[in-house]
């Protein structure tokens, strides 16, 4: 998983390019927690454009992410949703709490 | 009698997350003689990657054992079986439940079976508490007969 902040728009970006599941999203999350408390920005974003595997795991991870974001004062939302992400997150409902963003960079 | 299938794999290895990877490109690759499409192939992945973690975090909560894994290709079908020695279910129809999970505090989503149950056709949940579990469930692969057709017309088309 890549990191970007920018600076401006104190936003953090999370591309992720690895496959999703119970196994690598415990790094992820790790990973994520650290860098949003590092930077507190006012948006986090994930990105799922190079994501080639997700199973349920990837909707713990967002939620999780979006519950912690928001107790520092952060907005949450994810991005390039790939056809099989679209899917698992259409089925869990998550998708009516947290936005799916364009990421213009 | 023994049912009558055209290929058959069986797979066993310990019940470590870092093997989920493993159990759903094993049985990726098995499937890809069926010709599935893209999604199909994904559908199929996905849902051995819920069923192995369930064993995994669930059956065995991170101890050791051992996950066994056999597919079965059937004329145009797959039948995965994935079972485990874990500590069972103890009430299958609420653990089917959407959203309903025993560990929250992992952030699971308790998403495992609604993915498995829609992603596959059929899917067969089998417990006994003490015991271990065991997870059935099929798909049937569709015909790609079209798409053959049309690449057959550009090919004559070519020629001409």
């Amino acid at each position: 998983m890549e990191t970007k902040f920018y600076e401006k728009d104190k936003l953090l970006v999370f591309k992720i390019s690895e496959e999703i599941d119970d196994y690598s999203v415990q790094k992820i999350r790790r990973k994520a927690d650290y860098e949003i408390e590092r930077y507190m920005p006012k948006e986090v974003v994930f990105d799922f454009d190079s994501v080639t595997f997700m199973d349920s795991a990837g909707i713990g991870l967002v939620i999780g992410r979006y519950k912690f974001a928001n107790m520092l004062g952060a907005k949450l939302g994810v991005s390039n949703l790939t056809p099989s992400v679209q899917k698992i997150f259409d089925m869990s409902g998550i998708l009516k709490l947290i936005p799916v963003v364009d990421l213009v960079l | 009698m023994k049912e009558q299938v055209d290929n058959e794999m069986k797979l066993e290895f310990i019940s470590k997350a870092s093997n989920e990877s493993f159990a759903r490109i094993t049985v990726a690759a098995f499937a890809a003689q069926l010709d599935p499409s893209i999604e199909e192939l994904a559908d199929i992945k996905t849902a051995v990657s819920e069923a192995v973690t369930n064993c995994i975090i669930h059956a065995y909560e991170n101890r050791l054992g051992v996950v066994r894994l056999s597919a079965k290709l059937k004329e145009n079908e797959i039948i995965i079986e994935i079972s485990d020695h874990g500590k069972g279910i103890e009430n299958i129809e609420m653990a089917k439940e959407p959203l309903y999970t025993t560990k929250p505090n992992l952030e699971r989503s308790g998403m495992g079976f609604t993915i498995m149950e829609s992603f596959m056709d059929d899917v067969k949940i089998e417990s006994v508490v003490g015991l271990g579990t065991k997870v059935t469930m099929s798909k049937k692969i569709k015909k790609i007969e079209e798409n053959t057709q049309e690449e057959d017309n550009m090919d004559f088309i070519t020629k001409e």
